[in-house]
């Protein structure tokens, strides 16, 4: 067999592996799924009630309020928030596809799976591709429900088709990227329980973005962080292409969100990528 | 070190180059930061054979194995296994080869069915090869009653168990065993060396890692003691238990009996040293090398001058007692609980009270 066949086949082996977990424990589908639906009542409803976002007010582009004190809303405006926020949402379980191959790789090095596939004639790009790509599968299940119960709770699509499909394009690119940086950081830490407590690390990341409330209110430096945010970058990539309303914002990545988006998505796949293999390849030595 | 018919580590690299060894190391040194792992470590296992590398923990056992299965690359020095270097042609040596490691690194949300389908499958036997063997191993271990449940739910022994089948899915000329029995119940162990024993007869050269004596003398045709990442003895298992000797131990009912059964005790060990503890009213000695105590036969001589004996026991050679021989020192750390846990079940089946 020809290398790429070979690359191939055990690609597909690799996959099959992980969709074997989901088969055998159908409650971690169900928790993948419960997940998404959880944050939109969480926060569409429960802080959505709460804020109100310029701009948002009847999805139309332009608005330059400020943004609107607690019980100042209407209920258009609440409708607007969830519209804002469910690009947010899409970004969010993009970037937990970090978790599960982050905890995921830790428990194969710590429990010796890593070393047994090691000692084996297999290609290790093979291996780790497997994963990410099962996992971008899975992800095509959760985003889906996702943006339907986004549609019952009155997130529409307003742009073109091809920027919609673009959109959900990106989201899964930024989702795959993710994987490998949790397979990265998960074959760095080497432990499971490591790894768990990484877990906590990752949610500053998700919350210090435009994904839930704009950066306008936040203080010059954390909106420069959070505009600077790769998922920012997704979550606004995301506003665009749906149509959906966005608040303002000068900074670059938010101005030019999709190039901004592929960039990060480009720059994250190409450092995580090669060192994830080369980590595994070379793990304990 | 004891010189009793022990050969000297095979140090030649002729012996080295001989293709009828299975698996070669000379000379392999391994570092990690300041810990030397391994400090020129010298192997050599002809094919067909099952060597027992014997040493207490953190000798460097984990790491021979990790370096002849290609995990890690050695500082200096070389390894071949089945004909191939391990630094050059690690994929003929990785299609040459089993491994269970020290963990038993199965899948737990999976099957054992699916954990040796997947194995299969990168192994490239493709889909439907991969399925027969996996149902071919299952059959021939005693696990198809298992094979649909989760790996989670196992047994620790049945853990150990599946993972030994998942490093023969290939069925691999050299197999390499890590401490295969660590921590297992005596029935589990007794499955496990089952299962070695077979496929030694089948004809498979295994290298297992252990620190039990007895499993190195039950599995074992040449025994290698390393100690500090060096080889420090080699040998058949006989020989280094017939260096060793056996510790014999008495209790007696009455204090005043104990200077009695000292010259007893010390007569039958061929004039070993005895050590007496008044407090437990114990009577030990190790007996001198070669010289072999029977229980029947120390229970008649107490017997004969009038000793009350209410607990005699002769306990096998234990690791301590190997390095206590080779190198006239107690070694010290290590995991003392599994040994002692070793001992304990290896004490209990011979003892007689
Ligand atoms: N990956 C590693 N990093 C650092 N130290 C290690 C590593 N692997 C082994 N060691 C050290 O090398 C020594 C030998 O370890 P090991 O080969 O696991 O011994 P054994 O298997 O006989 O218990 C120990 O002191 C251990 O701590
Ligand atoms: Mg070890």
């Amino acid at each position: 067999m020809s290398a790429v066949a070979n690359l191939a086949a055990d690609t597909w082996s690799s996959m099959l592996r992980v969709l074997l977990h989901y088969r055998r424990s159908p409650g971690l589908l169900a928790v993948s799924l419960a997940v998404p639906v959880l944050m939109v009542v969480v926060f569409g409803y429960v802080f959505g009630s709460a804020i109100t976002v310029p701009g948002a007010e009847t999805g139309a582009a332009g608005a330059t309020g400020a943004t609107g004190a607690p019980g100042a809303s209407g209920a258009g405006s609440v409708d607007g928030y969830r519209e804002f926020l469910m690009p947010g949402l899409f970004a969010m379980v993009a970037v937990n596809g970090i978790m599960p191959t982050m905890v995921g790789a830790a428990r194969d090095v710590g429990r010796g799976v890593t070393d047994r596939l090691r000692s084996m004639a297999v290609s290790r790009t093979g291996l780790l591709l497997g994963q990410t790509l099962a996992d971008l599968l899975v992800s095509v299940v959760v985003l889906a429900l996702l943006a339907a119960v986004g549609l019952v709770v009155g997130w529409r699509i307003r742009g073109g088709a091809a920027d919609a499909a673009g959109a959900f394009g990106l989201l899964l690119l930024f989702r795959f990227a993710m994987t490998w940086v949790g397979l990265l950081l998960g074959l760095a830490v080497g432990k499971e329980e490591a790894a768990g407590q990484l877990v906590v690390a990752v949610f500053p990341l998700a919350m210090v973005t435009n994904a839930f409330v704009p950066t306008g209110g936040m203080p010059g430096w954390l909106a420069a962080v959070a505009e600077w945010n790769p998922m920012s970058a997704v979550v606004q990539a995301g506003r665009d292409l749906f149509g959906n309303p966005s608040a303002p914002s000068a900074a670059w990545p938010m101005q030019h969100s999709v190039p901004a988006a592929l960039l990060w998505c480009a720059v994250l796949l190409l450092v995580c990528g090669p060192f994830a293999v080369r980590k595994f390849a070379s793990h304990g030595t | 070190m004891s010189d009793t018919a022990w050969t000297g580590i095979p140090k030649s690299s002729e012996a080295a180059r001989n293709a009828a060894f299975a698996v070669e190391m000379s000379g392999v040194e391994k570092r990690f930061g300041a810990t030397r792992a391994l400090r020129g470590l010298d192997l050599a296992v002809p094919a067909g054979t099952v060597c027992g590398l014997l040493g207490p923990n953190g000798a460097g056992k984990t790491t021979a194995v990790r370096v002849l299965a290609t995990l890690v690359a050695p500082d200096r020095g070389a390894a071949r296994v089945a004909g191939h270097d391990v630094a050059r042609e690690p994929d003929a040596v990785r299609r040459s080869i089993g491994l269970a490691g020290q963990h038993a690194a199965v899948d737990e949300g999976l099957t054992g069915r699916d954990n040796l389908h997947l194995l299969g499958r990168l192994h490239r036997l493709g889909g439907r090869g991969a399925r027969d063997r996996a149902e071919e191993l299952l059959d021939r271990f005693g696990l198809t009653g298992a094979a649909d449940r989760l790996v989670r739910t196992y047994s620790g022994g049945m853990r150990r168990r599946l993972d030994l089948v998942a490093s023969l899915v290939t069925a691999p000329p050299v197999l390499f065993l890590d401490e295969p029995t660590t921590g297992l119940d005596p029935r589990s162990r007794r499955q496990i060396w089952d299962a070695v024993q077979e496929l030694a007869e089948a004809g498979t050269t295994v290298l297992l890692t252990t620190q039990y004596l007895e499993e190195a003398d039950r599995l074992a045709d040449t025994v290698v003691v390393i100690d500090h990442g060096a080889a420090i003895a080699t040998g058949p298992p006989e020989r280094l238990k017939e260096s060793i000797g056996t510790r014999v131990s008495v209790t007696l009912a009455d204090a005043g009996q104990l200077g009695r059964a000292a010259v007893v005790l010390s007569a039958l060990a061929g004039n070993g040293d005895v050590a007496v503890d008044q407090d437990e009213r114990t009577v030990e000695v190790v007996s001198r090398p070669g010289v072999k105590v029977l229980l029947p036969k120390l229970v008649r001589e107490l017997d004969a001058v009038g000793v009350v004996a209410v607990d005699a026991a002769v306990r096998p050679p234990s690791l301590d007692d190997v390095f206590l021989a080779l190198t006239g020192r107690v070694r010290g750390g290590g995991s003392e609980d599994s040994d002692a846990a070793a001992t304990a079940d290896a004490s209990a089946e011979r003892k007689v009270a």
